[in-house]
């Protein structure tokens, strides 16, 4: 058991094996700690900044930093989850997202954050910024209304040569998620499928399906999220 | 086209972590990269087109399409923009028949904006396929485009002379002033090159070394403030095949310039310092990373860099030490502030985005591929050369405890005497107000916009570490200077134009903020519009790096600072949102009803 390392959550005490990542190490001991970038196989990126959280007093990712011996972690503290709350708020005015006409309703993670810190509406003005629908693939459609740039797509998906299909474009406030335009015209029905699996909103849909589940049968209908933990 | 595409291929092995030079030779040799040479470099690297286009994407002065023969980049600095940028600028437009960012149809002159390119000293300054013309003025602008549409060639175009020292190296060849004002062990031009290499590495460990610059108590000069002597003794003890050491030659804080001094005067040193450490750590490679706005400085220090390699100061046994072989290769960056972050520098050296990385690990760990990398400051590597040669107590004996050595401050601003002065750690501000001849000063920017900006109040403290840090810009500020419209929302404006934008509270807060600041300055402010920028800000110390983290600090400092400025400018006691107006609102609705007249 030599590489087992005893650490604290909220002063609870955990252990996991050398090397987690505290989001991976913290679920093992049944705590939840909110994320919308991170996905488990899948190398971290730390780019929704929701999973911080108080490593020995410093503010880190739990995503992209590991356990170590007697570490000290602070989650669900009023502090940090006003921060994420507030990230939530950020995400939502950045983008536009109508929860009522978007399918993902019930199933997105964003939504089912906002639920969980009680967000009612956005303290920051809306950018109500002008983006666009690329439905020119045969098996997904591309909403960058809804996209929350989590990079989750670009780092989940690759080509059977390792090559990206999703990729970042431009940057800054400018940053969207840019199509190959050949690979993505030859997405296989596996690939599409996991590519709006793991988009945590709308951003990325299947053709030809819509509102598949019914109301009250929702991922978060009856679960709201990290009820499970 | 594809013949030359396929040489630069060839120039660079195939090598996909090549990526950025790949793109910069096909950017420089066709003026732009399209699709076709996207197509092409993918599918050679064996890479997809979008994995491409997001390092492509990413830089400033890489463009999809076009940006004219003559491309003119013209600096937004705050310096820029005190010493007349406007006025240029609108002549430019005149005189070009064109608005910014935009190419002229028969595709002779381009004119683009560009953040600050480390000529604060002589602006207003502008880069004109990557040579400088530095202090411009709406007649040198008309003479410009005259002689453009007369067909004058690049150097025909020059009619300055070039500047002092080597920038008159028929290698640099530039119109660029170096403006040393005082010298110190740094930029001391009683230097002999090689010295240290031959002299002092051989009768030395690489851990006398090490103990010797932690004996010196240096540390870096990029402004985080890391001893230098523990950077190196925990790269050198971590396991590793191989080992990089890189030079941070990316200055891109707005006022910073000291680097292109040295770059230009004291190139011998600097490698020299990259030498030393990687005799220190034990690497073999060094890659030395300057902005893109520096690359007329290319010939002359490649060749700078062959000449070490024939006076065995670089290359296999240097120095007659067996076994101790070291290269250095040029990386050009691209214009991107965040590259100066160091794990956003690795990344860029790598030929991808430059996002920073999330640490731990830290470079000294996992830095270039993955392998051990000491990623150093320009001067830090100068001064560590000087730390060997004279000793660490020779070096105590400048500055403070606390703060050992010199530093070189790039000053720009209202002063009479703006340029590069090295001085030890220890100096007020008030100090080097009156060194570089400033009167009336109503605020100083320490440490560029990601410092403070200051007040008379705070004009006897002193730089150093444990007070006023700075990586060395220093920008002093008149009573002629509206600081919230000239220097606040400027350099507000320049953090949201070079965040990454992979993570995001810097890609979304400082655009709110900067939204918050206008609605101020636009008269339409409540005094809760103060409180919550302050309140807002502080989501930003959770960002991965330190642009991020400091986005907001020229709108929190000014408001520490300069309450005053925010409190004239809001509506007192307003509590509705004042930042709404119902008739423009309304507007398109008013307008389709055609019940009233719509106010224009």
């Amino acid at each position: 058991m030599a590489d087992l390392n005893n650490f604290t959550i909220d002063g609870l005490k955990c252990l996991a094996r050398e090397g987690t990542s505290i989001i991976d190490a913290a679920r093992q001991n049944d705590q939840f700690i909110p994320t919308l970038c991170n996905l488990e196989g899948v190398p971290p990126k730390g780019a929704c900044r929701v999973c911080t959280v108080r490593v020995n007093g410093k503010l880190m990712t739990a995503c992209t930093a590991k356990i170590s011996q007697g570490m000290e972690i602070e989650n669900q503290t009023e502090e940090l989850n006003e921060m994420r709350k507030s990230i939530v708020e950020m995400l939502f005015v950045e983008g536009n997202h109508f929860c009522p006409s978007c399918e993902k309703s019930g199933e997105c993670e964003l939504q089912a954050l906002a639920y969980r810190f009680e967000m009612t509406v956005p303290r920051y003005p809306y950018f109500y910024p002008k983006r666009n629908i690329d439905a020119s693939h045969p098996r997904i459609v591309k909403d960058h209304n809804r996209c929350i740039l989590c990079k989750r797509c670009v780092r989940a998906i690759k080509d059977e040569k390792g090559r990206s299909i999703f990729a970042f474009l431009d940057r800054g406030f400018e940053t969207r998620i840019y199509l190959d335009p050949d690979l993505a015209g030859q997405l296989t029905e596996e690939r599409a499928r996991k590519a709006v699996e793991v988009c945590p909103v709308g951003a990325i849909m299947p053709r030809g399906e819509g509102f598949k589940t019914p109301i009250g049968r929702r991922k978060y209908d009856r679960h709201p999220i990290g009820s499970d933990m | 086209m594809e013949e030359s595409i396929s040489s630069i291929l060839d120039r660079y092995n195939h090598d996909v972590y090549r990526l950025m030079d790949i793109l910069i030779d096909v950017q420089s040799d066709q003026g732009f990269i399209g699709d076709q040479a996207i197509a092409r470099i993918a599918e050679d690297l064996g890479i997809s087109k979008a994995d491409v286009e997001q390092t492509r994407s990413f830089y400033h002065f890489f463009s999809k399409k076009p940006t004219g023969k003559y491309s003119i980049y013209l600096n937004t600095s705050v310096n820029a923009c005190m010493m007349g940028r406007d006025a240029v600028a609108r002549t430019f437009e005149v005189e070009a028949g064109i608005p910014f960012n935009s190419v002229t149809r028969d595709g002779l002159i381009g004119l683009f904006d560009t953040s600050c390119i480390g000529m604060s000293d002589q602006e207003p300054a502008a880069i004109i396929n990557g040579k400088i013309f530095p202090n411009l003025t709406p007649f040198r602008v008309k003479e410009l485009i005259r002689d453009i549409r007369a067909g004058k060639s690049m150097e025909e175009l020059v009619v300055e002379g070039y500047g002092d020292g080597q920038n008159s190296n028929p290698d640099i060849r530039a119109v660029v002033s170096n403006n040393i004002r005082k010298i110190g062990p740094v930029l001391d031009p009683d230097y002999k090159p090689g010295e240290v290499i031959r002299k002092k590495l051989p009768a030395m460990t690489p851990q006398q070394v090490i103990d010797e610059m932690k004996r010196s108590n240096i540390r870096g000069r990029g402004g985080a403030g890391f001893p230098t002597g523990m950077k190196w003794e925990i790269c050198r003890k971590t396991e590793s095949d191989e080992k990089y050491i890189i030079c941070n030659a990316d200055e891109g804080e707005p006022g910073t310039f000291k680097d292109r001094v040295i770059l230009t005067e004291r190139p011998k040193l600097l490698l020299e310092g990259m030498v030393v450490a990687a005799y220190a750590i034990g690497a073999r490679q060094g890659i030395l990373y300057i902005r893109h706005e520096y690359k007329y400085l290319k010939i002359y220090l490649e060749k700078l860099i062959e000449g070490a390699h024939k006076r065995n100061l670089m290359g296999k046994n240097i120095a007659g030490i067996e076994g101790f072989d070291f290269d250095v290769r040029i990386q050009f960056g691209a214009g991107s502030y965040v590259c100066g972050e160091e794990s956003a520098l690795i990344e860029s050296a790598e030929g991808k985005r430059g996002e920073p990385r999330d640490k731990p690990p830290f470079p000294v760990e996992k830095g270039y591929l993955d392998k051990p990398t000491v990623v150093n400051n320009v001067e830090t590597f100068c001064s560590a050369v000087k730390v060997l040669l004279n000793g660490a107590d020779w070096y105590r004996s400048f500055g403070t405890t606390d703060s050992t050595g010199t530093k070189v401050l790039s000053i720009s601003g209202d002063c009479r005497y703006p340029g590069v002065y090295e001085v030890e750690w220890g100096f007020s501000v008030n100090d080097i107000c009156g060194m570089a001849g400033a009167d009336d000063v109503i605020a100083v920017q320490v440490g560029g916009p990601s410092g403070s900006l200051v007040g008379p109040s705070d004009f006897d403290r002193i730089l150093c570490y444990a007070d006023l840090s700075t990586g060395g810009s220093l920008i002093i500020f008149n009573h002629t200077r509206d600081l919230l419209q000239d220097v606040v929302l400027n350099f507000t404006s320049f953090f949201i134009e070079e965040s990454c934008g992979s993570c995001s509270t810097c890609r979304i807060m400082p655009v709110i903020l900067r939204n918050k600041l206008l609605k101020i300055l636009n008269a339409r402010g409540a005094k809760s519009d103060i409180s919550e920028m302050l309140e807002w800000a502080a989501i930003l110390k959770a960002s991965r790096c330190g642009l991020g983290q400091t986005a907001a600090n020229p709108i929190i400092t000014s408001i520490q600072n300069f309450r005053h400025l925010y409190d004239q400018k809001v509506r007192g006691e307003v509590r509705y949102d004042s930042g709404f107006d119902l008739t423009q609102a309304t507007q398109e609705a008013i307008a389709a009803t055609g019940r009233y007249t719509a106010v224009d």
